[in-house]
């Protein structure tokens, strides 16, 4: 089959993006394999490890006790010992659970041994609100992770840059998050078969515009998009920047949309108080204060745990609404 | 460390020799250990150099970890030592890691991993050995029970006497052993560490022992939290001593051959010192290098 037929377009839900590319990374690389919670047997309880245990087997598909420790620290050390490890934290809300391996041995190992030891680890983890999983199934807490020097974190909007973020991260030899949301597991887009990178610390403009920039991350890049859709009609015209990388952060892109629309408004699903959107802020008005017209604005989850009612969820998440009525305030319109 | 040399915070092995002898003596520098925050001996037994070693304590760029580590974080990756641990219960979950990968690579690797009777009551303790017994893997824990989890003594912080009571609990053989006998730990661990490199699994072995120091520092004697008879007791049990003495008794060595190797090894710390002392600090420049891999990915 030529290139070019084996590249024709498709489309594939953000879900089985994920499967193909941790099954391509698996063909790939001999020595990457899969540890977690219910990936084998269960396929993922989201479904993206479906048909990879009966493909690759239980030496690389491998179904662990719930033990969050022990699944880090399982990647930590065979990662220091020649292996390529893809862990899997369920929900993201249970970093909690072994955040000492997180922050403690995985981020700072590298460092702390003089440069004697590469870690090359993916963890493959679900955040987001949206299904009535409550308070502790529900939260977004890359902020947490962006905050410690070592490890790189990454937010795919889309099933698109969900398969080329994990195969970079894959392939890169430093701890690597890949936030996933699970509202968007049945998002379609274009994802081409065979392996290409996103690559991780850049963003994309994925709508031009010219007088707001409006910087989203993870699952709120639909919502900026709706939002732009009806800033439209009021004659304003954003520009919709997909952050997909917060550690390391893509400055640059910010502050060139930034010198053309001269506004800017930053949202994310996670509590916006503390929220990654303050050290975007920051550093864009350190870098760009010449360029601004107004205050950045912020969009983020009010301070609070993330409710189980659908009457509180529903007000609780951020959405283009709130986008919208913040643009307004910064246009004063 | 009194003169302001070594900064920061030390933790003396004085008293536990004999663990991380008898344990080492089964293994290869392609064997993995995970040490603790009272880690110098371990290193030493694994074939860890003195000047490397003291220049890391010293916070130099010759160090083991070009002085980013410090004695909390002293590793080599050469000799299979994937690094003490300043977290009380840091090392088992990354030993297993690395038995997973040893058994994944189809190698003859062992990986162990040395924890005291406090750590034994963290939650990552019990998760890897749960997970090295479920997996079989080719894994040893060491349990060095030095009676006190920093300044609580044992009675205090667990109920059980024997913490190698725990590994039935995971399905794994548990022994507990003179951890001040040499010969004792080495004929332990020679078990435990067979049974792991041919496949069994792992084996929990607990080594009865002491730390003669304080937790942390130079002080041994007139301290409120144990007194100085106790010290004193175990003091008279030491396994340099007994096993020097065992060695004379059984004609395999003399006095005389024993105060030359004391010799030797004085003249060898003194070495690694003195190259502690004259090595240059860290650079600034250095400050940023190694929080993350930079070059062409693998």
């Amino acid at each position: 089959m030529s290139e070019a037929i084996k590249d024709q377009p498709r489309v594939l839900p953000y879900v089985s993006a994920i499967t193909e590319a941790v099954q391509q990374v698996l063909k790939e690389q001999d020595n990457a394999f899969v540890a977690g919670e219910d990936v084998g047997q269960a396929g993922s309880v989201f479904g993206y490890y479906q048909g990879l245990l009966a493909e690759f087997g239980d030496r690389r598909i491998v179904d662990t006790p719930i033990s969050e420790k022990g699944i880090i620290g399982l990647g930590v050390g065979a990662a220091a010992t020649g292996c390529r490890p893809i862990l899997d934290v369920m929900f993201m809300d249970f970093l909690g659970e072994c955040m000492d391996e997180v922050a403690n041995q995985m981020a700072k190992m590298r460092f702390m041994f003089g440069g004697g030891a590469t870690l090359p680890i993916t963890v493959l983890t679900m955040a987001g609100a949206g299904m009535n999983l409550a308070a502790q199934h529900s939260q977004s807490w890359e902020a947490w992770l962006a905050h410690l020097p070592g490890v790189k974190v990454v937010m795919p909007s889309n099933a698109y840059d969900a398969k080329g973020l994990i195969i970079a991260a894959a392939r890169d030899d430093n701890p690597v998050f890949v936030v996933l949301n699970k509202m968007s597991l049945a998002m379609p887009a274009e994802v081409p078969e065979h392996m290409y990178e996103v690559p991780i610390g850049t963003s994309a403009i994925v709508r031009p515009g010219t007088n707001f920039t409006i910087l989203a991350i993870g699952r709120m890049v639909h919502e900026a998009l709706a939002a732009a859709k009806t800033l439209e009609a009021l004659g304003v015209d954003c520009e919709v920047i997909d952050v997909r990388s917060i550690q390391p952060f893509d400055s640059a892109t910010a502050v060139t949309s930034i010198e053309k629309t001269h506004r800017a408004l930053i949202v994310h699903e996670a509590v916006r108080f503390g929220g990654f959107g303050g050290e975007i802020v920051a550093q864009l008005q350190e870098e760009a204060f010449d360029y601004l017209d107004a205050p950045i604005a912020r969009v983020g989850a009010p301070f609070s745990p993330v409710p189980y009612s659908p009457a509180l969820e529903k007000v609780y998440i951020p959405n283009a609404d709130n986008i919208v009525a913040e643009v307004k305030k910064v246009l004063g319109l | 460390m009194e003169d302001g040399k070594i900064p920061g915070a030390l933790h003396l092995y004085v008293g536990q020799e004999a663990v991380a002898v008898g344990v080492m003596a089964h293994l290869s520098n392609a064997d993995q250990i995970t040490s603790t925050h009272r880690g110098h001996g371990h290193v030493i037994a694994k074939g860890g150099e003195f000047s490397p070693m003291f220049a890391e304590l010293y916070g130099k760029a010759t160090g083991y970890c070009k002085g980013k580590g410090g004695s909390m974080h002293i590793s080599n990756m050469a000799l299979g030592i994937l690094g003490a641990n300043g977290i009380v219960g840091g090392g088992p979950p990354i030993a297993m890691g690395a038995a997973f990968s040893n058994k994944f690579r189809k190698t003859k690797q062992v990986s162990v991993t040395f924890f005291g009777d406090g750590a034994s009551n963290e939650g990552s303790f019990h998760e890897a050995a749960n997970m090295a017994a479920l997996y079989q893997l080719p894994c040893v824990f060491v349990c060095e029970n030095n009676g006190f989890g920093e300044y609580t003594a044992q009675t205090n912080h667990q109920a059980v006497t024997d913490v190698a009571d725990r590994a039935a609990g995971y399905g794994m053989p548990g022994v507990v052993v003179d951890g001040m006998d040499v010969m004792a730990v080495y004929e332990a661990a020679e078990a435990a560490v067979e049974r792991a490199r041919s496949g069994q699994g792992p084996t929990l072995l607990e080594c009865k022992t002491y730390r003669y120091y304080d937790h942390v520092g130079v002080r041994g004697m007139g301290l409120t939290y144990r007194t100085d008879e106790e010290v004193e007791a175990w003091k008279a049990r030491d396994a340099i001593e007994s096993f020097e003495a065992l060695l004379i008794k059984q004609g395999v060595s003399t006095k005389k051959k024993i105060e030359n190797v004391y010799a030797r090894v004085n003249e060898e710390i003194l070495e690694g010192v003195a190259f502690a002392e004259s090595s240059p600090f860290p650079t600034e420049e250095d400050l940023l290098q190694d929080v993350y891999f930079v070059g062409a990915a693998s």
